[in-house]
């Protein structure tokens, strides 16, 4: 089995009408044990910007830790935000650092950009970006989550439907996958506010 | 240059040259059974890799009046395998003087499966059909026999893609404060289109055309609906 679905777990982002979702399980667990039911994949990074990183736990925790620092010496230099996308060339930077021993996490970055236009990203575990303008899936049930997205979503989505609409490819998803679901948190990303909302789901 | 060419390595060249019998031909099924029908529908490409060995190649078998064998996998095994049922199919009718029940039938590919459990036939079936009290059931297996009797199912190359949806669209999962009810073949045969036309979108052994078989009191129907086709 890969090293990727080692710990289980799933992330999808996709983009509305000046908004993004972001949503992830928080499931975490080693192979068919499930240890916890309250381990989130996603990190905000700066108030409009989020990212999520599935796959080996461990290097979830790490890449996020390196992502913070090398963000804090960014803003601490330019005194500014990050732009999600100078956050995202810098992720990708430090994945291919790691290039023939990466870190086991394939992360997406999800966001608004300086003009607070929606912006979205997928990439592989040696920081290869992907932006495509819909919605963007990874973790051990990629494949049904594409699935659903890809019957689910359509452009221009309200603040509210998005979020039911990423919240039912996630949940319908996460079913049908053994070692991802166990909960859910959705993440409604707006101009002038965040929305977190937990999604009950089934726990089996 | 090959490793083998070179005199001091040639002992090294592992003897991988072993004959495989198998091969996965890609494609979909996806079955709907309702109160008075049964949907069962594929797609019409057959596959190797990156080449297409055809592009109206449909992998539905009608095996009676009253069930269709949806078979996608090897194809070898798919035509094998079809081949069979329907020689016991007709060995039946002939024994019994009555065409085989669709519960009958389950039984016989789940058997037929098993019987080769040590060199398995590669294959995603999911048979449908009306049972004798007219519904619509839908019968689905792994390569050696294990079957699931259910209203719905999404077998094949896309299954992973198309069943989450099923649970969700069909099977009205995950849905609060609604009634549930079954669903119409109207509404059925949307959602038969629509998983397909995602499907296409995502998955390379998927594409083409739709070919949807519809069996009600009155006979089968037959359709079909293009798909992309790169």
């Amino acid at each position: 089995m890969s090293i990727l679905a080692y710990n289980g777990g799933a992330v999808v982002a996709m983009k509305g009408k000046n908004c993004v979702a972001i949503a992830s399980d928080k499931r975490f667990g080693i192979q068919a044990q499930t240890l916890s039911v309250n381990f989130e994949k996603v990190f905000e990074m700066s108030p409009h910007l989020y990212v999520g990183l599935p796959g080996l736990a461990t290097d979830t925790q790490t890449v996020h830790q390196r992502l913070k620092f090398r963000q804090n010496l960014y803003e601490l230099k330019e005194g500014r935000r990050m732009s999600p996308k100078a956050f995202s060339a810098m992720l990708s930077n430090l994945l291919y650092e790691r290039r023939f021993g990466p870190y086991f996490v394939e992360p997406i970055v999800a966001g608004l950009d300086q003009n607070y236009e929606p912006y979205i990203n997928a990439m592989d575990l040696i920081g290869c970006i992907t932006q495509p303008d819909d919605f963007v899936v990874s973790g051990t049930c990629a494949s049904q989550l594409y699935g659903m997205c890809e019957v689910l979503w359509e452009p221009n989505l309200e603040p509210d439907d998005l979020f039911e609409t990423i919240s039912q490819a996630l949940v319908n998803a996460c079913d049908r996958d053994a070692v991802s679901g166990w909960g859910a948190v959705v993440h409604i990303i707006e101009k002038d506010k965040v929305t977190i909302k937990h999604v009950k789901t089934r726990m089996d | 240059m090959a490793l083998a060419s070179l005199p001091h390595l040639s002992g090294m060249k592992k003897n991988d040259s072993r004959f495989n019998p198998y091969d996965d031909n890609g494609g979909s099924i996806v079955a709907i059974g309702g109160d008075n029908y049964l949907l069962i529908a594929s797609d019409t490409r057959l596959s190797t890799g990156y080449s297409i060995y055809t592009r109206n190649q449909s992998k539905l078998f009608q095996v009676s009046n009253k069930s269709i064998v949806g078979c996608s996998g090897c194809w070898c095994d798919t035509l094998t395998l079809t081949r069979l049922i329907n020689a016991r199919m007709q060995m039946y009718l002939h024994e019994h003087n009555k065409e085989m029940s669709t519960p009958a039938l389950a039984q016989m590919i789940s058997t037929m499966l098993y019987y080769k459990r040590f060199f398995p036939y590669y294959v995603s079936v999911v048979m449908g059909g009306l049972e004798p009290d007219g519904s619509g059931w839908v019968y689905s297996y792994d390569p050696i026999g294990n079957l699931e009797r259910s209203k719905f199912h999404a077998g094949g190359s896309s299954g992973a893609l198309l069943q989450p949806l099923l649970d969700n669209q069909v099977g009205l999962k995950n849905i609060q404060n609604i009634v549930e009810e079954s669903i119409t073949l109207e509404k059925a045969s949307r959602i038969v289109q629509d998983v397909f036309i995602s499907a296409a979108e995502r998955d390379i052994y998927t594409g083409d055309e739709i070919h949807i078989m519809c069996i009600t009191a009155d006979g089968i129907k037959e359709e079909k609906v293009d798909l992309r086709k790169d």
